[in-house]
């Protein structure tokens, strides 16, 4: 249903466009679980609407639904980019619901989380198919960037010749390596910051004007 | 349904680790969905799936989709897969160069296994080491 609904919109916008000349672009955060990805999404929004896209959290799959906020005006050096940010639940290829547990939920809502996590990624997965023009992929810079499903999820926007830029992100913790990521995706460029001290927001805002606008 | 947690001991031997080795050949004769549920049933029966030749960045995305819809917390305990593939990562000097190259081969050899059964113990360019384990 949802599915549908999404196609049904896709070309109402894509017929849309063909007769405006263009709406904002839609820019998809994407990354593994507890990145910092709502984190982000919520100080661009901050930054630049005054309120915010979801809750954050350190337990992982927080967010399990693909949460928009539209016109997103970004000004930069007297000119002006207008995007939709999309953040998204966190993209893994396993959930165990037993990992909530740890976390002090009770197995009820776990097993809830759990399902709610499924459909989100699959949601999200869909999406980065169809529904995004550009994809900020956020890595928490303290983390391994080597891992398969980062690969797969760069492999897959790559695929879509999607705009993306690698986000370093927590790089106001010690064991955060920017190099660590750049050495990981030296085809792409790669930017640091700090999405909750907010650190570099201003290289952040011009890369997102240089790229997505 | 009952909560199963445990292995089934159905039709699948509880002895020993299943590893279905799956030619190129054989996959390229196959849809996308075809290839997607010839991996996933292997899974789902507890085995560990070999690709020879690993799948398209769409198919991985379709993969993913699949495997989450069919996580049933609650339900036979499938948890998800597993996966690794080389060359490892997409932005390592293979993948660039390979791209230089105008070589869009996606990576080759790929084993996925249930989540819940294998753990990547190391992995660089030149091996992936893993541990599977009986239940
Ligand atoms: N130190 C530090 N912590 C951060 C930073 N950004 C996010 N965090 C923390 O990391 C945790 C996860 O942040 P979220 O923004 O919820 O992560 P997410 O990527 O949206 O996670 P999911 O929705 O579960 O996929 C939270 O505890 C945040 O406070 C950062 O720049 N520095
Ligand atoms: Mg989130």
């Amino acid at each position: 249903m949802g599915i549908l609904t999404d196609l049904r919109s896709s070309i109402s916008r894509a017929t849309s466009s063909l007769f405006t000349g263009g709406e904002p672009k839609r820019i998809g955060i994407y990354g593994p679980p507890n990145a910092g990805k709502t984190t982000l999404a919520n100080r661009i929004a901050r930054d630049w609407t005054g309120d915010a896209v979801g809750p954050e959290s350190h337990v992982p799959h927080e967010t399990r639904r693909a949460r928009r906020k539209e016109n997103v005006e970004i000004k930069r050096n007297g000119k002006s980019v207008t995007i939709d940010v999309v953040d998204t639940p966190g993209v893994t290829t396993k959930v165990d619901y037993k990992e909530f547990l740890e976390h002090d939920i009770e197995k009820e809502d776990a097993v809830r989380r759990s399902r709610e996590a499924t459909e989100g990624v699959a949601e999200a997965m869909h999406w980065l198919r169809e529904d995004v023009d550009g994809v900020i992929y956020v890595l928490d810079a303290t983390e391994d960037p080597f891992t398969q499903v980062n690969t797969m999820l760069v492999g897959i926007i790559e695929s879509q010749d999607l705009p993306v830029l690698i986000f370093a992100n927590k790089i106001d913790l010690d064991e955060a390596s920017v190099q660590r990521v750049s050495n990981a995706f030296p085809q792409h460029e790669t930017v640091p910051l700090s999405a909750l001290e907010g650190d570099n927001m201003d290289e952040v805002y011009d890369k997102i004007a240089e790229y997505f606008g | 349904m009952a909560e199963v947690t445990t292995d089934d001991g159905g039709e699948t031997p509880t002895e020993g680790i299943q590893i279905d080795m799956i030619s190129a050949d054989r996959m390229d004769g196959l849809r996308t969905m075809e290839k997607i549920r010839l991996i996933l049933d292997g899974v789902h029966d507890d085995n560990i799936v070999i690709l020879e030749s690993g799948l398209q960045p769409e198919e991985e995305s379709k993969l993913i989709e699949r495997t989450m819809t069919e996580i049933n917390p609650d339900g036979d305990g499938f948890t998800g897969i597993e996966i690794e593939s080389y060359p490892g990562g997409s932005g390592g000097d293979n993948g660039f160069l390979g791209r230089l190259m105008g070589n869009d081969e996606p990576n080759t050899l790929t084993v996925i296994g249930p989540a819940d059964r294998i753990e990547t113990l190391h992995k660089d360019e030149t091996l992936i080491s893993t541990l599977v384990t009986r239940q």
